[in-house]
């Protein structure tokens, strides 16, 4: 009796009691080949390894002879002077930020309105069409969209900008004023703004925004969503009660990831702003400034002491953007949506 | 239980079908009524009306897009004032969602084409001179016309530098794809992590790493192998991310069958897995060729700006295709500029050319056949089976003896 309890009741009683303690072990005999083709792929993950990190370790030894010169002072200072030895990233830094902001002004709005458009209105005939033609945007270099910018953009935007300052002149970002505080007029005090680049970059990441965005909601349970029309909801009903929700990660990771890149923009940001070392709060007026672009401008008059200098502020917007990048993609992972995805 | 319902069999009740005829007929769901039709025209004609008499009759305002975009405005308000007419708070609110879901698509994928259709059409005037792709910039300057120089150096200098980038990352990137696939184990984690952690690398970050790393330390000349290096660094964690994606759609049960069928781990890979995800595997390259192709940040610092055709990739700076765009629109010169856009132009065939590409081998799931590969697969099976009667014939025969 004891014995029919301790073993489960699958086999027959009468039959010896084979010893199953001892599970024959599975042993993966690897010939020459096989462990050759281990050590090979293993070594090309290791050289992999290797070089991110030999990025990630040079960049952080290079900038700390910068950092230890600067401390604190380096993300306060405005000024770029590294052959005084008077440096800091506070007006680069508040450029990038700025110039990003406005880029996901543009670009959430549009992608989040694509992407429901694609995935939710559209037919399935022309669904693939608009599909690659989105993702094709995405590898547009960025050069283009930046001559773009110069010289389509920049002519067009000025009359708007000078009605909106002169209009919305009061709320303090949006004024365009000189030292004192009057008002300027002259169409050159609107030109080459955060405000132009922001809209350039914006349009830049809108496509990987959108097709992230419409991965998401192109995973919703076809069921939920009859569900909700079955129950009488209307299209607008059903996307808010079921297709938002279900996308969200995808909504956030998206609208992160396009502001990582944003973020690390040079050369369509290079091409259109003219640089400044100082704060510029107001968005509209000519003038403001990138770490990415002030690694493009300086980097050529650069001493072993600039190079550093620069190397930290490269090494404070990567750190930026990988907080933001691993941040989307962990919303992502645990979304409902990216549960399957990743 | 006895069945009672054997009592009343025979009395089948069919449908009064005169009672179904005389229901009003079904309307159809999703069809766009006639009346809808009118009400977008009513409120577009509407909104246009009164847009137009307020710019300039009214009121002094005058502006393009202005008057765009207050009509625009005007015309959701409109709409809703006349969907209000007949349908509930639910059935507007649809109606102006659906009609903005629409402009934001419209207005999305007709900016990213007149981006590239202002390129293109720009870039006409210089494309039209066959010189622009013979000759190089080296005996031209900025007030010459354009028929004379070109961009071949620029051309050359962008296949150098991507075919190097390539040869290092196609390896590098799948290699290391398949390590994290196929191998495994916390070690493959940490890599992939690291991989992620690195397609967040700014391009001017990475080409910084190069100048410093490399070209300061004299290790390697300003030159289009650092370009490459740097274009390296860039495309290869988006490679690896890629072809990770692909490899993991790999159906297990594939691996497990031709393991059990006592293929080694690396014959299934070499075999099983890689031929599953080609095409998978081609897009993934493609799609990082198109983005290294595009960079210019990372060239610009580590290579520079010249004017020769450089074919040494060891010696001496060599321009790329988007550098040299930038390098082009910083000119004043109207010739310049329209150097600039012809160059912008093929750089963007070239991308448009490798998409179309990556479209036409990949695109399709892992598995999922050509009908000239299933055809082959056909052909290869249909051998087999022969082979197998053939075998099976003759050692029957063989039995029987």
């Amino acid at each position: 009796m004891a014995k029919k309890i301790r073993s489960t009741s699958l086999r027959d009683p009468e039959t010896p009691d084979v010893d199953f303690a001892e599970k024959r072990q599975l042993v993966q005999v690897s010939d020459f080949a096989d462990k050759t083709f281990a050590g090979v792929a293993r070594s090309g993950g290791i050289i992999t390894l290797a070089i991110m990190a030999a990025v990630g370790i040079f960049l952080a030894l290079r900038a700390q002879a910068a950092l230890e010169t600067q401390g604190w002072n380096f993300l306060t200072e405005t000024a770029w002077t590294p052959e005084n030895g008077k440096f800091g990233i506070a007006a680069v830094l508040f450029g990038t930020v700025t110039i990003a902001i406005i880029a996901l002004f543009v670009s959430v709005p549009l992608g989040l309105g694509t992407a429901l458009f694609i995935s939710e209105v559209l037919p399935e005939r022309i669904k693939g069409f608009a599909i690659s033609l989105v993702d094709l945007m995405a590898a547009v270099p960025s050069v283009v969209f930046g001559i773009w910018g110069v010289f389509f953009l920049q002519a067009n935007i000025i009359p708007i900008s000078y009605w909106v300052s002169s209009t919305f002149g009061f709320i303090p970002f949006l004024a365009v004023t000189d030292g004192s505080g009057n008002p300027l007029t002259d169409p050159s005090a609107f030109t080459s703004s955060a405000v132009i680049a922001g809209f350039v970059v914006g349009l830049m990441v809108v496509p990987t925004q959108t097709s992230v965005m419409r991965e998401a909601f192109s995973q919703t349970p076809l069921g939920e969503k009859e569900g909700a029309l079955a129950l009488g909801a209307t299209r607008w009903g059903m996307i808010r009660a079921v297709v938002l929700p279900f996308g969200r990660g995808g909504i956030i990771g998206g609208t992160m990831l396009g502001l990582g890149r944003a973020l690390g923009e040079t050369i369509a940001v290079y091409m259109i702003i003219s640089p400044i070392f100082e704060i510029n709060p107001q968005i509209l007026k000519s003038g403001t400034n990138s770490v990415s672009s002030l690694i493009a401008l300086r980097y050529g008059e650069a001493s072993d002491n600039g190079l550093s200098a620069l190397m930290a502020a490269g090494l404070v917007l990567f750190l930026i953007t990988l907080v933001i990048n691993f941040t989307a993609s962990s919303i992502v992972a645990n979304s409902r949506s990216g549960a399957e995805s990743n | 239980m006895t069945l009672k319902s054997s009592k009343n069999k025979g009395t089948t009740h069919l449908p009064d079908n005169t009672i179904l005829a005389q229901q009003p007929k079904k309307r159809s769901l999703r069809k766009f009524r006639f009346e809808d039709v009118l009400d977008l025209i009513g409120s577009a004609a509407s909104s246009f009306a009164f847009t137009w008499l307020l710019f300039g009759w009214l009121t002094p305002l005058q502006s393009t897009i202005g008057f765009v975009v207050f009509n625009f405005f005007l015309f959701l308000v409109m709409y809703g004032l006349i969907s209000s007419i007949k349908n509930r708070g639910q059935e507007i609110r649809d109606r102006l969602v659906s009609v903005l879901l629409f402009s934001a698509g419209i207005i999305l994928i007709s900016a990213l084409l007149f981006v590239v259709f202002y390129t293109l059409s720009r870039g006409q005037l210089a494309l039209g001179n066959l010189n622009f792709f013979t000759q190089s910039m080296e005996r031209a300057g900025p007030l010459d016309p354009l028929y004379v120089g070109g961009i071949l150096h620029a051309v050359v200098g962008t296949l150098i530098q991507i075919t190097i980038a390539l040869a290092l990352t196609i390896p590098l990137g799948i290699g290391t794809a398949v390590f994290l696939n196929e191998i495994g184990g916390k070690f493959a984690k940490f890599v992939r992590t690291i991989a992620d952690a690195m397609t967040a690398l700014p391009s001017i970050v990475a080409g910084l790493f190069v100048l410093s790393a490399f070209i300061r330390t004299g290790v390697v000349p300003r030159s289009g192998l650092a370009a490459a290096l740097a274009i390296t660094v860039m495309m290869l964690p988006i490679v690896i991310r890629a072809s990770d994606v692909v490899l993991r759609l790999v159906a297990n049960n594939l691996r497990e069958a031709s393991l059990a069928l006592g293929a080694s781990k690396w014959r299934t890979v070499w075999h099983i897995v890689l031929p599953t995800a080609r095409s998978g595997l081609v897009t993934a390259v493609i799609l990082g060729t198109a983005r290294g192709i595009g960079e210019t940040s990372p060239v610009l610092l580590t290579s520079g700006v010249s004017s020769v055709t450089n074919f040494n990739p060891f010696e001496g700076p060599m321009i790329s295709l988007p550098l040299q765009v930038f390098d082009f629109v910083k000119s004043p010169e109207p010739t310049m500029i329209a150097r600039g856009f012809g160059t912008a132009a093929t750089l963007l065939l070239v991308v448009l050319v490798l998409f179309a590409l990556a479209r036409a081998l990949g695109g399709k799931a892992p598995g999922n056949l050509t009908k000239r590969g299933q055809r082959a697969v056909n052909r290869k099976s249909a051998e087999d089976q022969n082979r197998i009667e053939t075998l099976m014939s003759k050692s029957s025969v063989i039995e029987r003896t």
